[in-house]
């Protein structure tokens, strides 16, 4: 991990303020948006760039070398071709001519000709196939290290940069560095190695034409400075307004029941038109700009080859050398250019893959803000404990969400949050969970701080159910197995029992395995936070975070799980824990009597703070705030 | 998806003929200019040529060196300025063409119908917006074109060995034949591999996207691991596909290559045989040689341009597959105007069933019928699953009834335009979506005239109803930008934020689907009173999962069994009705209380007379309930 350090914006902090906020940085994504970089900034995100192609490229390197290899070695069996064509008529056919008829220089030159043309097919197949496989390993590899690294940074990260970002940092960013990869390599090293070869020849042949085409390296040198710096700007650019086009576009089609209910269609689609018009842009400004490199190279190459003619052909007027050595420095500087129109092609797709992957190791240089211990303190079967001392909680450099607080719940417990909306609730959840990490005092488990739990524990022994029930493509069983993978289908299916979803899902239409997208299998709201609920069930936990995980079941839906969850709460947490039995720790957030007045205990929360906290006939016996709330509840069941 | 590609390749590209009548002679002129380009490339080394017969001998005049030189630098620079040239010609109506398909794409993916939203990801369906596309503006501004001048240059060259030597021009065209027939099967294999690498492309972008939507199940349950080993295995298939098909080209390369040199390797032979026997010059020979110099280059780039040309094909196809789908709900032919909206609701005989429920199953809703009274607040009871949400969605026609018809003041909604009838019906979802914009934006996103009020005072007020006044608290007041790209809210702001969008659009009739699910209770009742003070004159239909929610209505409507079984106020049907006592019942340890303070409220015909109100088709909601209007008075 590269030490940077993440600009910590608050939540609080929207896209504008992230761009302002970060002006002087182009740290991570911060700023991302920005073209017009400084020459630090900009020197910084390249090399940033280039250093995550190298690293993606160093597993690789024997391919790598290989790939090159049959390149280099294909070019070689190309150029064998003419000279065989020229040996065959200066030799085979005198010979044959010659008396007796030697017949065996055309038979070298026919059966050496179909050797050369077996082993060039032979090599440019093999290395198309070699480019393909190294191209798709680097891709393959950088892909999963883009989901892992996403996958691994703190909801802090992925609370400020969208799902589209990500998606277009995964599609057209990797696309721009495919391009590359595969057409990249071949066209590099065929050129170069060509070129070098030519080069040698014509020096060999005469040194005054060698230090012409020497010469059109000044110019070739100027115009691709001038390239590099106008297609970077524009590639970037293009990078910054395709994520745009990419992220409005994702926003309409998950929000599509919005868009029509608010009749959004013409406005969304000027708005698209507009993205789109300015991607039409950018691309063709990019391309444009390699519409003047590519033939300036060619201008370049085809006024050298007149240079090398008026000079070459003054000496030859004046008998310094012959007409035949003209015709072939003529031809050989010609050859010498013509892999430049690949080359620049080389050029031009290092250039947009570079301002893609200034992007994508932007992206990777995030550093997670909650992150696994180096020495993990081991835990394999946790009893439930909780205790926050002198915890306090604020979203970046934003105010305290939590002030200095003070809470043990002893394992076993069923606690319930009651208080305002927007109270903090939900904060005091998320800390447990290690959504967020407490920014002083401690937040322990059984006695160990959770920033010291390696995370297969942390998940094993806590789990929380939010109110958003996220149900992935695919089947119903598979959804709820994500509690527990390992679980069989009985378990399973004693988990969605266990919530009384059992049976609604089997009346879908392929019961378990009906595909959650497709084919009626279409699930409401409800039914999705109950097999969010079985999932939780089915992980069994020693702690059990639930943050409004029935807000939209129906009142007998929501008895049914909270029958099911009395007996998973008063279930032996572990076999293994040997311990006296007591049964796991929740903590509730509800917005409903029913679930609170079950409680072991209620902490009524206000601005971050525990205002009351005892058992709800306790509470209910004082006559504060949760007196009140009782009071507003036992009249809305009317 | 996939498999259904069997279009022929004509076919698949001649669909972008529409699309290409106003570019056509842009095209052509960039067809010439290319061709222009590779002729001037030749026309120099016959300037060589003339130079070193003529002109090149020691001792001659400078004249003819500078002449021929000045000659050789006009075509350098015409061949330079044609490349130049190709591309000025192209580019931009390339580009146009893809932005004006990419935009129609966009417009006809917010026509389809929500049914097709459901069944495709997000991912995929970009896709084929973003990646597909370029691919086939590539291919119109150079494949297309390279193609067309590699045949040409390839026919014009076998044309000139032809007329070099019969002979060795037959030798050279047998190559062709297995060729073609090679290329036959290439393309099959090659255009089905694409087709698969482009679809898995899409998903593995859907699985991306849902990793990252889903990031909260995902780290709350630690499954990182298990998300990356399956976006892995997805990434792995993609992976072994883009090899599959680079082994497929290669193979084809390997022939295409090949053949011809050794064809030619037999020319040679058989040239200097025929040389030898005095059928054949050598300088023919060598001219010979020479163009097939030239050939050779073509004839090699072939297999990738080929290969590009199904790969433009297959994006084609994708991109057909989804402008083909038919939208489902339009407007009508002859669209009927309402002149002024009462705002009452009928649901006649609804019958509803996904158009992909499998034959057989029974339809999720089964002849529905209620009437909404003009300014009536009703609420929809019934247990999960049992198709409120459904329901409630047909009224904007996000789905349309499989069987009956859903009327506002007695016409059709679907004779109303689409974009009429959503403007008089409003909607506020359970599951919240937001656009990326201001609050103020978003909450008078559809608002309609108030008159006499400010577009800041709606926002105030529509706010103050939803009891979302901490907007005001944001970072930047109203005008912090929320939705996705923007802050992120709290489960409970995002629904008032919602609401308030629904209020400020003042329609004729509110669908709430749960609104309230997310508020706190105090919040959830100030909101309740709030709604019915401002709701007097707008039809409501909520679903409701609480006492306290249903509570607001003027009545109830139970759901069951895909049909209203019963209506009547919450009292009536606590008393009368089995059913709903055991959905709305409340948790309460002591229902029992409930039910005994109840009891003097009931009528004393309970238990002894048919239920109030059962509303069985054609039965339709009667007049003893015109008691519910009074009841509204009651409540605040």
């Amino acid at each position: 991990m590269r030490p940077a350090k993440k600009e910590t914006g608050a939540p609080a902090s929207n896209a504008h303020e992230r761009d302002s906020k970060t002006a002087a940085t182009a740290q991570g994504t911060a700023g991302e948006d920005r073209v017009n970089l400084s020459k630090a900034e900009g020197r910084a995100v390249r090399e940033r760039s280039v250093r995550l192609l190298r690293t993606l490229l160093r597993p690789v390197r024997v391919r790598f070398a290989i790939t090159v290899a049959l390149v280099v070695l294909s070019q070689t069996a190309k150029v064998a071709g003419p000279l065989l064509i020229a040996y065959g008529i200066d030799s085979a056919l005198p010979a044959l001519t010659a008396d007796g008829g030697d017949w065996l220089p055309l038979a070298v030159t026919g059966g050496g000709y179909v050797l050369a043309a077996l082993a060039a097919s032979w090599l440019t197949a093999a290395y198309l196939t070699a480019t393909a496989r190294l191209s798709q390993a680097m891709l393959l590899d950088l892909r999963i290290q883009v989901f892992r690294h996403t996958q691994r940074l703190s909801m802090e990260f992925h609370e400020n940069y969208t799902s589209g970002r990500i998606i277009s940092r995964q599609t057209s960013d990797l696309e721009a560095l495919r391009e590359l990869l595969d057409s990249g390599i071949s066209s590099l090293a065929s050129g170069l190695v060509f070129m070098v070869l030519t080069a040698v020849s014509i020096f060999t042949l005469d040194w005054v034409t060698g230090l012409l085409v020497l010469g059109s390296a000044v110019p070739m040198f100027l115009l691709s400075r001038w390239y590099q710096k106008r297609s970077q700007a524009a590639y970037r650019s293009s990078r910054v307004v395709s994520a745009r086009l990419i992220v409005h576009f994702i926003e309409t089609m998950t929000g599509i029941r919005a868009v029509k209910a608010f009749r959004r269609e013409e406005d969304n689609a000027a708005r698209y038109e507009e993205l789109a018009e300015d991607y039409r842009r950018v691309t063709v400004r990019s391309i444009n700009l390699n519409g003047v490199f590519q033939p300036g190279l060619v201008l370049i190459g085809n006024v050298t080859v007149a240079a090398v003619l008026l000079v070459g052909g003054f000496r030859v007027l004046g008998g310094a050398l012959e007409v035949g050595a003209l015709l072939a420095l003529l031809l050989a500087t010609k050859r010498f250019f013509q892999p430049l129109g690949q080359m620049a092609m080389f050029y031009n797709s290092f250039q947009s893959a570079q301002a893609a992957l200034e992007k994508v190791s932007g992206l990777l240089e995030e550093v997670p803000t909650v992150r696994p211990p180096r020495n993990p303190v081991p835990l394999p079967a946790a009893r439930g404990d909780i205790r926050f001392t002198a915890a306090e909680f604020r979203y970046g450099d934003g105010p305290v969400v939590v002030p200095s607080l003070d809470l043990h719940i002893p394992a076993g417990q069923t606690v319930a949050v009651v208080g305002a909306t927007g109270a903090g609730k939900s904060t005091l959840a998320k800390l447990m969970a290690r959504f967020y990490d407490v920014t002083a005092g401690s937040l322990t488990l059984d006695g160990v701080d959770l920033r010291e739990l390696s995370s297969t524990d942390l998940r094993r022994a806590v789990v929380m159910v939010t109110q958003e029930a996220f149900l992935f493509s695919g089947t119903v069983a598979e959804n709820i197995a994500l509690g527990r993978p390992s679980a069989t289908r009985a378990e399973v299916e004693a988990a969605a029992g266990n919530v009384g979803a059992d049976a609604f899902i089997r009346a879908l239409p392929d019961g378990y395995d009906t595909d959650v997208n497709k084919r009626g299998g279409r699930v409401s709201a409800g039914q999705r936070q109950l097999i969010s609920f079985a999932r939780a069930f089915l992980a069994n936990p020693a702690v059990l975070i639930l943050d409004e995980a029935t807000s939209s079941l129906d009142i007998p839906s929501e008895r049914l799980v909270q029958e099911g969850l009395h007996r998973l709460l008063s279930s032996n947490v572990s076999v293994r824990s040997g311990g006296p039995t007591v049964g796991r720790t929740a903590l509730v957030i509800a917005h409903r009597l029913s679930t609170v007045a079950s409680a072991d205990r209620v902490l009524v929360v206000h601005e971050g703070r525990i205002v009351e906290d005892g058992s709800p006939a306790e509470l209910l016996a004082r006559g504060g705030r949760f007196a009140e709330l009782h009071g507003a509840w036992q009249d809305s069941l009317i | 998806m996939a498999n259904k590609d069997e279009t022929t390749l004509l076919s698949s590209l001649g669909r972008l003929v529409p699309h290409l009548k106003t570019i056509a002679w842009r095209l052509l002129a960039g067809l010439l200019t290319a061709l222009a380009a590779s002729l001037v490339a030749l026309a120099i080394p016959q300037v060589y040529r003339v130079l070193v017969n003529t002109a090149l001998e020691p001792g001659k005049g400078t004249g003819a060196l500078w002449v021929g030189t000045g000659v050789v630098l006009v075509l350098g620079i015409l061949e330079a300025w044609f490349m130049v040239l190709r591309r000025q010609f192209v580019i931009v109506p390339a580009t146009t063409v893809e932005t004006r398909m990419r935009t129609g794409f966009y417009r006809h993916l917010q026509q389809l119908a929500v049914e097709f939203h459901d069944r495709w990801g997000s991912g995929q369906l970009l896709s084929r917006a973003m990646s597909d596309l370029n691919f086939m503006r590539r291919w119109m501004a150079f494949g297309a074109i390279m193609l067309v001048v590699t045949a040409l240059t390839v026919v014009i060259g076998v044309a000139l060995m032809f007329s070099m030597s019969w002979e060795l021009g037959l030798i050279f065209l047998a190559a062709a034949v297995p060729i073609t027939i090679f290329g036959f099967t290439f393309r099959r294999s090659y255009g089905r591999a694409s087709r698969r690498s482009q679809d898995q492309a899409g998903d593995l972008a859907t699985v991306v996207e849902e990793s990252v939507r889903g990031i909260r199940v995902l780290k709350a349950f630690g499954r990182g691991r298990e998300a990356l080993d399956s976006f892995a295995g997805q990434a792995q298939e993609l992976q072994a596909t883009e090899v599959h098909k680079a082994k497929s080209l290669a193979q084809f390369s390997l022939v295409v290559t090949l053949l011809p040199e050794l064809a030619l390797a037999a020319g040679l032979v058989v040239g200097i045989l025929l040389v030898n026997g005095g059928k054949l010059d050598v300088g023919t020979l060598v001219a010979f040689f020479a163009t097939a110099a030239v050939v050779a280059g073509p004839v090699e780039s072939v297999g990738p341009l080929l290969s590009m040309t199904l790969a433009a094909k297959t994006a084609l196809d994708r991109h057909f597959e989804v402008m083909n789908a038919e939208n489902t709900i339009t407007d009508p032919a002859n669209p009927v105007s309402l002149e002024q909206v009462h705002g009452a609701l009928e649901f006649r005989g609804v019958h509803f069933r996904f158009p992909d429920t499998p034959v057989g199953a029974p339809a999720l809703l089964n002849g529905v019928n209620l009437e909404l009274r003009a300014g009536e607040i009703m609420a929809l009871v019934g247990v999960t699953g049992s198709g409120k949400s459904t329901l409630l969605n047909l009224v904007p026609r996000l789905f349309d009834v499989s069987a009956g018809a859903v009327l506002l003041d007695g016409t059709d909604i679907r004779q109303l335009r689409l974009a009429e009838l959503r403007t008089h019906v409003s909607v506020a979802f359970e599951d919240t979506t937001l656009f990326s914009n201001s609050v103020r934006e978003n909450v008078l996103l559809g608002a309609a005239d108030h008159p006499g009020l400010s577009p800041d005072q709606i926002l105030e007020r529509a706010l103050e109803v939803a009891q979302a006044g901490f907007a005001y608290t944001l970072p930047h007041g109203v005008d912090t930008l929320i939705g996705e790209e923007g802050l992120s809210l709290s489960g409970g702001q995002r629904q008032r934020i919602a609401l308030a969008r629904a209020i400020a659009a003042k329609p004729a009739v509110l669908i709430l689907d749960d609104p309230l699910s997310a508020l706190d209770v105090n919040t959830e009742e100030r909101v309740s009173q709030r709604l019915r003070q401002v709701l007097e004159a707008t039809t409501t239909l909520i679903v409701a999962h609480r006492p306290s929610t249903v509570a607001m209505a003027d009545r109830v409507a139970l759901l069951q069994d895909g049909r209203i079984t019963a209506v009547g106020t919450h009292a009536e049907l606590l008393a009368g009705n089995d059913h709903y006592r055991h959905v709305l019942a409340s948790l309460d340890s002591e229902p029992r209380d409930l039910d005994t303070g109840l009891d003097d409220e009931l009528p004393d015909d309970l238990g002894t007379g048919p239920l109030p109100v059962a509303a069985g088709p054609g039965d339709q909601p009667s007049e003893h309930h015109s008691s519910t209007n009074s009841s509204r008075g009651t409540a605040e």
